[in-house]
């Protein structure tokens, strides 16, 4: 996972959620963070943007924190780039 | 204060074109869930609707009165129809300058919205068709229901999203309750399939993927439903006196706001309505046989509107029968709570208790008796229908079985 994915998901986090930059970190859980769910759901819709890919509902049910949204992220970006059909 | 009663009934949504088809499907459990056909699915991550299979405006409609009315709308008027026949009104010119119609819509013509707009930022036209603004208006189905039977007294619509058909009908009880008229046309309608609407309900990740399995374990979420169902009301008093079929009366109804989240449910809030319903009714918890639940099939609603029902009727809940008629006719929104509080007249009337169909596990947070799968024959004399909607606004209604002399 690069620092530049991992810097894209922060940001997105924070301008989606409207928090300072700062206050987001990638060991930072949703709760910490006092992100609900229509607050992630905006967010995904943020990262779809940001990365264009598709995040499947499946996937995104059980993301709970920072990390398990930038690894799914990450693994998203790949297989785009392998060119794998999109999920 | 007078009783209420319910002298009509109009019906048409996924589970069949009339009353009599849809209390066939709700009885036999037959889910009216199935691929969307009306609408192009090829971009939509989910598939699966409750939709008026094979709907066109015939024979309902002419062409040309058809081109002035949004689907939407087309399904209260052809649900208010049906229970202005069933209720067998003899109209007179005051009957018509004093009956009321409220209805409840949650999204109106956006359909016809989706398409004029499409026109200008997809197509690149100059020009919108000018009926796109009679056809989107939300109260277009109060409006036309007025000018089919001539009803020129107070008409109007509820919008409270998913609890719209609830406040509405909750409103006309109140109407005639207390003497401001003598007949209402009551309920809701509601045409949710068009391309924009369903990419903005993809959007918030609460629609199933394959079907609605309300307070089942492995539910996954909410399938959209379409239709609308209509309710005549009366006085009962005078619904007896002129030999009036009398379905079921309206004896209680409550309202709450959760002033908690935009879109999660409050366990509080639903159980202030429900609470409110009863009051309103001169009910005890423990006179209640039936609930016909919100039920939307979201991990987030059942565990919470099971909350609130524990809450408010403690150990009776072991007593309680309760399901959630989305499982069949899906979600209909603006429509919603006139399909359900049609689905528990038909509960009370003939005596058979709908299912909670597509149910296969139980859920711990859910721990209720919820007629998993197949209808329950049982004589209940009170019921609730409940509704609680985006915006924590709720409706809950309170029915009650018609008297075995009253039943002409």
């Amino acid at each position: 996972m690069s620092d530049d994915l991992i810097q894209r998901v922060l940001k997105a986090i924070a301008a989606s959620k409207r928090i300072p930059l700062e206050t987001v970190t990638i060991d930072s859980t949703f709760e910490q963070l006092n992100i609900d769910s229509m607050d992630a759901v905006e967010i995904l819709f943020a990262l779809e943007n940001e990365f264009d890919i598709v995040i499947p509902d499946d996937e995104a049910r059980s993301v709970r924190n920072v990390r398990q949204m930038c690894e799914g992220v990450d693994k998203l970006v790949a297989a785009k780039a392998a060119g794998a059909p999109k999920p | 204060m007078r009783r209420v009663a319910i002298t009509g009934l109009g019906a048409i949504c996924a589970l069949g074109r009339t009353v009599p088809e849809t209390a066939e499907s709700l009885r036999a459990g037959r889910s009216g869930i199935g691929p969307i056909e009306s609408t192009d699915m090829s971009q939509i991550r989910f598939q699966n609707g409750a939709e008026v299979r094979g709907y066109t405006h015939h024979p309902y409609f002419d062409d040309r009165r058809a081109d002035f009315i949004d689907r939407f709308a087309q399904f209260a008027v052809i649900a208010a129809r049906e229970a202005v026949a069933d209720a067998g009104i003899r109209w007179t010119p005051e009957l018509r300058e004093t009956a009321a119609i409220v209805t409840g819509s949650c999204v109106g013509g956006q359909s016809t919205e989706d398409i004029g707009f499409q026109e200008v930022y997809k197509l690149g036209h100059n020009r919108v068709h000018p009926l796109t603004i009679p056809k989107t208006m939300a109260n277009a189905g109060a409006s036309h229901i007025s000018m089919e039977f001539g009803i020129t007294g107070p008409s109007f619509t509820i919008s409270t999203a998913c609890s719209s058909a609830g406040h509405a009908i909750g409103q006309a009880f109140q109407m005639i309750r207390t003497g401001q008229t003598d007949l209402a046309l009551t309920g809701g309608s509601e045409a949710t399939f068009s391309y924009g609407i369903l990419k903005a309900w993809e959007a918030m990740r609460v629609v199933s993927p394959d079907t609605c399995r309300p307070f089942s374990k492995d539910r996954r979420g909410m399938i959209l439903g379409e239709g609308g169902a209509v309710l005549v009301l009366e006085p009962l008093d005078a619904a007896v006196a002129r030999g009036a079929r009398i379905h079921a009366e309206i004896v209680g109804f409550g309202m709450s706001s959760d002033a908690c989240h935009i879109t999660q449910p409050s366990s509080d809030g639903a159980a202030r309505a429900m609470r409110a319903a009863l009051r309103d009714g001169g009910l005890s918890p423990e006179q209640i046989g039936y609930i016909n639940a919100h039920g939307t099939g979201t991990a987030a609603n059942d565990s919470s509107e099971a909350a609130a029902i524990r809450a408010v009727f403690g150990a009776h809940v072991d007593r309680l029968a309760v399901s959630s008629t989305k499982s069949m006719h899906g979600h209909t929104l603006g429509a919603a709570a006139a399909l359900e509080c049609l689905a528990t007249v038909l509960a009370l009337r003939d005596g058979v208790l709908p299912p909670t169909a597509n149910f296969n596990q139980r859920d711990p947070e859910c721990d209720l008796d919820v007629i998993p799968n197949q209808a329950r024959e049982a004589q209940v004399e009170w019921a609730l229908s409940n509704s609680f909607a985006f915006g924590g606004l709720n409706a809950v209604l309170a029915l009650r079985r018609a008297s075995v002399g009253q039943v002409a």
